[in-house]
């Protein structure tokens, strides 16, 4: 069990004729990812990485003839939110949109649409999602992870594997690891991903990783005090980042409210959440947090 | 990114949004040609900065006649002004807009911005205009009256005089207040805003609805599509550090302490500048390389950092998934050589072909203080900037 993804994914590529494309999808073969399609307006027909995967100009192409049920998306920020809007529309059920630099307008859009027809999206701007051993969909390395019993759940790329890296070095492998994205709007919400890993019997304990700006991480935290199980471990970067200002993220910035790093830690830690000061302690932590059971 | 009042009030001209008539000038005689040209008196003289409170800060007077324009602009042009927002340095004025003075009976806000958590635009009005807003938000919520914005339905009438009525408005004015509504909101989706606020929006004695004040921030990410809204840019508002490296596609921005450092991803960057202040430093700056770090990226960066003169010991800390370890010790000690760097620098290396890295710096021979873990690196590069600090 894991949450989402798994080898039995059947996963079509949209971009997969650009060089982000290409090469990623290159690394996810090698992971052991069921890439089944690619898709690339104008280039139906064709066949790419070393004439094994076939190229569709539609999604709908690659569900109805390679039964897509899962898509990752590496186009350009102007058509993100389109790319997403087609894969929903094509019947796909978890879609995974790496692009970073979405326009906001276009996201509410988009999140509308993947809403109403119950579809997955995690992203944009985010480094995918990978369940262990089995399926990678995203751009993280995978030779960091190692298989175990903890859910990971990030707002940031490099800050995840600094996390997996820590939980190995604890002793501690994990399920499936997800990074939501760092936008304002994102498809899947921290409390989303909570709730699926509870559901998961083979998740014993997760490990949120927040930021500064807007609300998931507490939403999150509230929802976990009244429905959560397993242990949880929550780090909050931004301690010293100034109000007003992105921090590379675009959804990364104070803007009043508590939406501080002070304010979500002490909120998580209301709400029952092990919450490390810092960044260094999250693989003990969650290592303590689990013999503590 | 933001514009000036002037620019955000030619926007709203073009979208049929009143506002006073105004000109934007650069110096004293192009403000007392301003005043001739209004033909009317008073007059308001506007410090143009990318900051609110400005008329608390004394960037905003009134002018009755043509020699207190003269003064006033003299006063105001090069002034330094400090406001809530400025941050304790301040800004200095380059730019003034003269604008007509207007006959205020009633003053309002009025705002639309993304709500995160709704996951839709909010539209905001209050009768309580002309003050700080977050105060209002925090002493007496109830005086701010919102309606979302589905964004396939986009601003509907009935919306728009829900805001209006919950102004007391009544006959013209309200009905000039609904469409300067729905303009505002047809601007804002036009220009790809994130926030568009008017503070005060005014009621005049003569019963018409006027925008006194125009605020807008746009998103960055949709700057793509508004070529428009990016000749608007004024590069003078913006740290030329962070112009600078934004040239190099390097994401910075500069803080007050000594410890500079330089990271791969925003969140590892945050989490760098938290862990430098647990360990008992002050970080200089926020700087997220991307996912490229090699040579020509770690000099830039380098540079960048330096040019702070605060800063008194560097830390980079690289979490290599798709980047090589290797080939980012082999960029830090090819940059350290070439820039010839004196600040002590604190290595942590992490992830694809780290070992091998850690092989490169020792026998580089180039003075590289090499980490293992962030906390260790932390403590490291606070005790090399303390040191350097002292001597």
């Amino acid at each position: 069990m894991s949450i989402l993804i798994n080898k039995n994914s059947n996963v079509v590529v949209q971009g997969i004729t650009g060089s982000e494309g290409q090469f990623h999808s290159k690394q996810m073969i090698e992971y052991g990812t069921n890439i089944v399609a690619g898709v690339t307006p104008g280039k139906g027909g064709q066949k790419t990485l070393d004439d094994n995967v076939p190229v569709y100009n539609m999604v709908i192409e690659a569900v109805e003839k390679e039964n897509a049920n899962t898509s990752i998306i590496f186009v350009p920020p102007a058509f993100a939110a389109d790319a997403i809007i087609e894969a929903a529309l094509a019947g796909i059920k978890v879609i995974v949109c790496i692009t970073e630099g979405v326009p906001v307008q276009d996201m509410t859009k988009a999140k509308q649409i993947v809403k109403k027809h119950n579809i997955h999206l995690i992203g944009p701007n985010c480094p995918g999602i990978i369940t262990v051993d089995e399926c990678k969909l995203g751009i993280m390395p995978g030779f960091i992870c190692k298989k175990g019993n903890i859910g990971v759940i990030s707002k940031s790329g490099t800050l995840t594997y600094e996390a997996i890296d820590q939980l190995v070095h604890a002793g501690l492998g994990q399920t499936t690891a997800i990074g939501i994205g760092g936008d304002p709007i994102i498809g899947t919400t921290m409390k989303d991903c909570l709730a699926l890993f509870e559901e998961d019997v083979e998740t014993e304990g997760v490990v949120i990783i927040g930021e500064i700006g807007g609300q998931m991480e507490i939403e999150a935290a509230k929802w976990a005090k009244e429905n959560m199980t397993k242990p949880i471990v929550g780090f909050i970067a931004g301690q010293t980042a100034p109000p007003g200002r992105r921090m590379g993220h675009a959804g990364a910035i104070v803007s009043g409210g508590d939406d501080t790093a002070e304010a979500k830690m002490r909120i998580l830690g209301e709400c029952g959440i092990n919450v490390a000061k810092s960044v260094a302690d999250i693989g003990e932590l969650m290592k303590k947090a689990m013999e503590k059971r | 990114m933001k514009i000036h009042e002037y620019q955000g009030k030619i926007l709203f001209q073009k979208y049929g949004i009143k506002t006073p008539k105004g000109i934007p000038t650069f110096s004293v005689e192009e403000s007392v040609a301003a005043f001739d040209e209004l033909e009317t008196s008073p007059v308001v003289v506007k410090a143009q900065i990318h900051a609110g409170g400005r008329g608390k800060g004394g960037g905003v007077k009134l002018a009755k006649n043509r020699e207190e324009v003269k003064n006033l602009a003299k006063e105001i042009l090069g002034m330094t002004l400090i406001t809530h927002q400025t941050g304790t340095n301040g800004k200095e004025v380059e730019r003034l807009l003269i604008e007509s003075g207007a006959d205020i009976d009633q003053e309002f806000y009025a705002a639309i911005t993304l709500d995160r958590g709704k996951e839709m635009d909010v539209f905001m009005v209050s009768t309580e205009g002309g003050v700080e807003i977050e105060k209002v938000a925090q002493e007496t919520p109830e005086k701010i009256i919102k309606v979302w914005i589905d964004p396939f339905l986009g601003m509907k009438m009935f919306q728009a005089s829900q805001l209006a009525y919950a102004l007391n408005l009544k006959d013209g004015a309200l009905k000039e207040a609904s469409k300067i509504f729905l303009k505002m909101y047809e601007c804002y989706i036009a220009t790809d805003s994130s926030l568009l606020e008017v503070n005060p929006l005014v009621k005049t004695a003569d019963n018409h609805i006027v925008a006194l004040d125009a605020k807008f921030n746009f998103d960055s990410n949709a700057l793509f599509r508004q070529h428009e809204i990016v000749e608007m840019r004024d590069l003078s508002e913006e740290d030329p550090m962070e112009v600078e490296a934004s040239k190099y596609n390097l994401n910075y921005i500069k803080l007050d302490g000594n410890v500079g450092c330089m990271v791969n991803g925003a969140g590892l960057a945050m989490a760098t500048m938290d862990i430098i202040k647990l360990a008992g430093g002050d970080p200089a700056n926020f700087l997220d390389v991307g996912g490229t770090a090699n040579a020509e990226t770690v000099k830039n960066g380098f540079r960048i950092i330096l040019s702070d003169s605060n800063v008194k010991a560097i830390l980079i800390n690289i979490f290599g998934g798709i980047v090589r370890c290797d080939r980012v010790a082999n960029g830090v000690v090819q940059a350290v050589k070439e820039l010839g760097l004196e600040v002590p620098v604190v290595v942590r290396l992490e992830g694809t072909n780290a070992k091998e890295a850690q092989i490169i710096l020792k026998e580089s021979g180039v003075s590289i203080i090499p980490a293992i873990g962030m906390k260790d690196a932390a403590e490291k590069v606070v005790n090399a900037a303390l040191k350097a600090e002292k001597n």
